[in-house]
């Protein structure tokens, strides 16, 4: 960098002494040398430029093979480490539903069992009440020892069950671990290609100091800004307990609907 | 009641659905973008609507758009379910005529909530 900043200022310095020079040898009247000048200041631009081309050409040449990113480089591996990614990614997606939907089979297959057993159990106290005071034949009693039996053995099979399968759903969360190492070695290689994308693009911020190039910002946000219409979606927001454009859970919805007249 | 769900997420749909079940709400279609919805709606005379906002093709906002600049469907109670939680978002719907708006995650309390909110207003 400290080189990058020298040869910036040669060329800064050598335009200010020649800029100069060529002033007084128009003055002079001497315009051999002046165009002498300007072909000398040109050279020192071009080379500034070529410069610094080299060294960006040179960086996107290592980052794309540090990333195999080009399967015709020999030592590339049989697929490029961004699309290894969006493999792990897809398989994250596949095993988060898959443990979803194992999860809600289990639930729905407990849940009449469960049901079942309380709605039996609702029935059997109201009767059972009904003995209590007396309000039983023995005709009436012997339905009902008969229910009891029914009902006792029928909630120990259920209860196994529902206990198996609640077994079944806390296995079920195994994915998180799997997905979570999955997810942590993505994001490590979406640092990583930040930290290059950065790099080049202060070369290439070099590379148009020489060129003389300006880039309009204010455009470039507004076409970023246009491109994030909120009619899109942009998804779930993250750290949204801290953002004041955001609301942070249903209480702030709505609190914001209701100020609104809803 | 019948009820269309319009989620491009599966299990997004599932849980909506078993969650409207448990609320008693067993007639219930679903749909897993605004295109696939909108044909539904014409053809299937629903009285309800939960959709996401943020889905391919047609997202839900715009389906709550088509729903009411339709004659037949703009009375149509819509719930919007999603994970869109901008405030300027919430205003976008609100303006579009959402009957109301949920943040996922939810619970399942929430959405009883907002849903029999939604009832008492149609029917009052």
């Amino acid at each position: 960098m400290e080189h990058d900043d020298s040869a910036q200022g040669d060329f800064e310095s050598t335009l200010k002494i020649h800029a100069r020079q060529l002033v007084e040898s128009l003055e002079h009247g001497d315009f051999g040398e002046a165009v002498q000048l300007i072909n000398d200041l040109n050279k020192v631009r071009d080379r500034g430029l070529y410069h610094e081309v080299g060294k960006l050409t040179r960086e996107l040449h290592n980052a794309i093979v540090n990333f195999q990113l080009d399967p015709r480089v020999p030592h590339a591996k049989e697929v490029s480490q961004i699309t290894d990614a969006t493999e792990r990614l897809n398989y994250v997606v596949t095993m988060t539903e898959k443990a979803a939907n194992r999860t809600m089979d289990l639930v729905e297959q407990s849940s009449p069992l469960v049901n079942g057993i309380g709605a039996e159990a609702q029935s059997l106290s109201a009767d059972w009440g009904r003995f209590m005071r007396r309000e039983m034949g023995a005709e009436g009693f012997r339905d009902l020892a008969r229910r009891i039996e029914l009902f006792l053995a029928n909630s120990e099979r259920d209860s196994v069950q529902v206990s198996a399968q609640l077994n079944d759903i806390l296995l079920a969360q195994d994915y998180q671990d799997l997905t979570g190492q999955v997810i942590k070695r993505v994001t490590q290689l979406v640092t990583e290609v930040e930290g290059n994308l950065l790099k080049l693009v202060l070369m290439a911020s070099q590379v148009d100091r020489f060129a003389g190039i300006e880039h309009d910002h204010a455009v470039l946000r507004a076409e970023q800004e246009q491109q994030k219409e909120p009619s899109h979606g942009e998804g779930p927001q993250i750290h949204a307990d801290k953002r004041e454009d955001v609301a942070s859970n249903q209480d702030d919805v709505d609190d914001l609907l209701s100020s609104l007249g809803f | 009641m019948k009820i269309l769900i319009v989620d491009d997420f599966s299990t997004m749909r599932r849980i909506i659905k078993n969650l409207l079940r448990d609320l008693g709400f067993t007639n219930t279609a679903e749909a897993d973008d605004g295109t696939t919805a909108l044909p539904m709606l014409h053809s299937g005379s629903f009285d309800f609507l939960v959709t996401d906002w943020n889905m391919p093709g047609m997202t839900g906002i715009d389906l709550l758009r088509a729903v009411r600049a339709d004659d037949r469907l703009k009375h149509l109670p819509v719930l919007m379910v999603t994970a869109e939680a901008k405030r300027d978002q919430i205003i976008e719907a609100a303006q579009a005529g959402v009957n109301g708006y949920v943040v996922k995650p939810f619970t399942a309390q929430v959405l009883k909530e907002k849903i029999e909110k939604i009832f008492e207003r149609v029917n009052g």
